[in-house]
């Protein structure tokens, strides 16, 4: 399953989980206006570190995403 | 003779400045206007001596209806909204209150403003409790007053503004900075998205402004960081760690960024202003003139801070312990790390997780695991996360190794979110072969 999918999956999850509507998934989305509020990115990238082995927030140094395209690309960066 | 006391809003109107207002999403009050009328539907001489409850769900009218009876009123609650119905009647009779009043979000009511506001009003703050009912912490305008002594108070045509609810300690500060340096205060709303407050806050012009990290993240995330653009931005409330730091002076090249260590209890005690996570060795002992001249000082113990401090609130109220210890020192319960020459925040002692500025205490959310038939005993502990600064993460350990533990997970979850708000329930749960206990027998618990 390709890094994207897996991003795309966990988001569906966790809105399912929290109770969440997700808006439909396209790149120029913002993240904080997808349907999930903070805590629910906050699952879902513990969730991706869980699934993956990643946590591309490790190193500190980057820009915080604020779309959904920008928050896939950090993942598949730290993937490479 | 000591000075006689003054009042915060004869101290807001002191400083004669035309234009300054205090607002939220939908209402906006001329500051000036504070000096003939009220909100309440009582005349203020109706609350000399009470002690009052302000139960709003909105912030303005709570702050009006504090400007309206500090220095009339014995004590003034500041309810926050998720006070619940149930505790509403314990929280009542620890603090004898008198009134609840529910004022509205603009003033009508003109009277003549009172000849004595010489009352030192008991201001209580809520801080969230485990289960229980709420702690009440007992502040006056003088304890709360102490740490705006920095320089920043007094900026003349700021506009200051905060992502903190003004009834919690961080959000309070901001609003007694506005009101007595002479500026304006731009509340965030109920309702509001952050896009939408943070637009707002660039249109009013907004110059200062806090939140706790996971504020600032989130406002990072939202896309609209860049429609305000402030002097002055400021971190309290949880750790700020380099990374936010570094991101929100690249996205307010123009701002100061600092950040401040504050606590309900021991208030502001310091703000650094270096850009640099933690703070210096220097801070500690009590020979850093700086502080001290503050009337702070600051003691590392059995790595947790230690602060002794005349902002400090006064005491709890009701049947809780005494605040400070022998010496006057109040134990944070923040544990901190020396590297080098600064010390770090490595998180509580006790285990506090903190998800987004919102306080989970470990043993509420095991209490509804251990309750499980399959569950012999759980542990729940703060998962590091970059958006909210921590998660809630449980271990379990079940009675039967065996059992199919993707059901019970699941019976777990379920049982939690009956029970618990969403930032409280474990965000990951595992099932683990055995807990570390410590020799106290209590279970190791481990900090974020």
């Amino acid at each position: 399953m390709s890094v994207r999918q897996a991003v795309l999956d966990q988001m569906r999850i966790v809105a399912e989980q929290q109770r969440k509507t997700l808006k439909p998934l396209a790149d120029d989305l913002l993240l904080l206006e997808s349907g999930l509020d903070s805590l629910c990115i906050a699952i879902v990238v513990a969730n991706l570190e869980d699934e993956l082995g990643i946590d591309p927030f490790a190193g500190g140094d980057i820009e915080m995403p604020t779309t959904l395209g920008e928050f896939i690309a950090l993942y598949e960066n730290a993937a490479r | 003779m000591p000075p006689a006391r003054r009042s915060l809003v004869e101290i807001t109107l002191a400083s004669g400045r035309a234009g300054r207002t205090i607002g939220d999403e939908t209402n906006r009050i001329d500051l000036a206007d504070l000096a003939v009328h009220t909100n309440l539907a009582e005349p203020r001489e109706a609350s000399r001596g009470r002690a009052v409850l302000l139960r709003t769900r909105t912030q303005l009218p709570t702050v009006l209806a504090l400007l309206a009876l500090d220095g009339i009123a014995r004590r003034v609650l500041l309810g926050l909204p998720d006070l619940k119905a149930e505790h509403l009647a314990g929280v009542i009779q620890e603090a004898g209150v008198d009134d609840v009043l529910v004022p509205p979000s603009l003033l009508r009511r003109d009277e003549p403003a009172p000849a004595d506001r010489s009352v030192e009003t008991e201001w209580i703050l809520f801080t969230s409790g485990t289960t229980g009912l709420p702690k009440m912490v007992a502040h006056t305008l003088a304890s709360l007053t102490g740490p705006l002594d920095d320089g920043l108070a007094v900026v003349p045509g700021s506009v200051w503004s905060t992502f903190y609810d003004v009834r919690r300690y961080g959000g309070l500060q901001i609003l007694l900075r506005a009101l007595l340096g002479g500026g304006s205060m731009v509340l965030s709303g109920a309702d509001e998205g952050v896009g939408d407050f943070l637009a707002r806050a660039g249109r009013e012009g907004v110059t200062h402004i806090s939140g706790t990290p996971s504020h600032w993240r989130r406002a990072l995330m939202s896309g609209a960081a860049h429609r305000m653009a402030p002097k002055y931005v400021r971190l309290s409330g949880e750790i700020a760690d380099q990374a936010i730091l570094d991101n929100l002076k690249a996205a307010y090249p123009g701002a100061e960024v600092a950040h401040a260590f504050a606590s309900t209890e021991a208030g502001v005690a310091f703000d650094v202003r270096d850009g640099l996570a933690g703070f210096p060795v220097s801070y500690v002992g009590p020979s850093n003139a700086h502080l001290t001249a503050k009337g702070v000082e600051l003691r590392v113990k059995d790595g947790t801070l230690r602060i002794r401090s005349t902002r400090t609130a006064s005491r709890y109220l009701g049947d809780c312990p005494a605040l400070g210890d022998g010496e006057g020192f109040v134990d944070t319960g923040d544990m901190v790390e020396r590297r080098g020459e600064r010390y770090y925040f490595l998180g509580r002692r006790e285990g506090v997780i903190n998800v987004g500025g919102q306080k989970v205490h470990p043993e509420e959310v095991e209490a509804i695991l251990n309750r499980h038939p399959a569950v012999r005993l759980s542990l729940v502990w703060p998962r590091k996360s970059p958006i909210t600064g921590a998660i809630v993460a449980a271990d379990v350990v079940l009675r039967d190794p065996a059992a199919d533990f993707a059901a019970v997970r699941q019976q777990l979850l379920d049982a939690c979110r009956a029970s618990l708000p969403a930032h409280k329930v474990p965000a990951s749960l595992r099932a683990v072969a055995s807990l570390p206990v410590a020799e106290s027998g209590k279970l190791l618990r481990p900090h974020a």
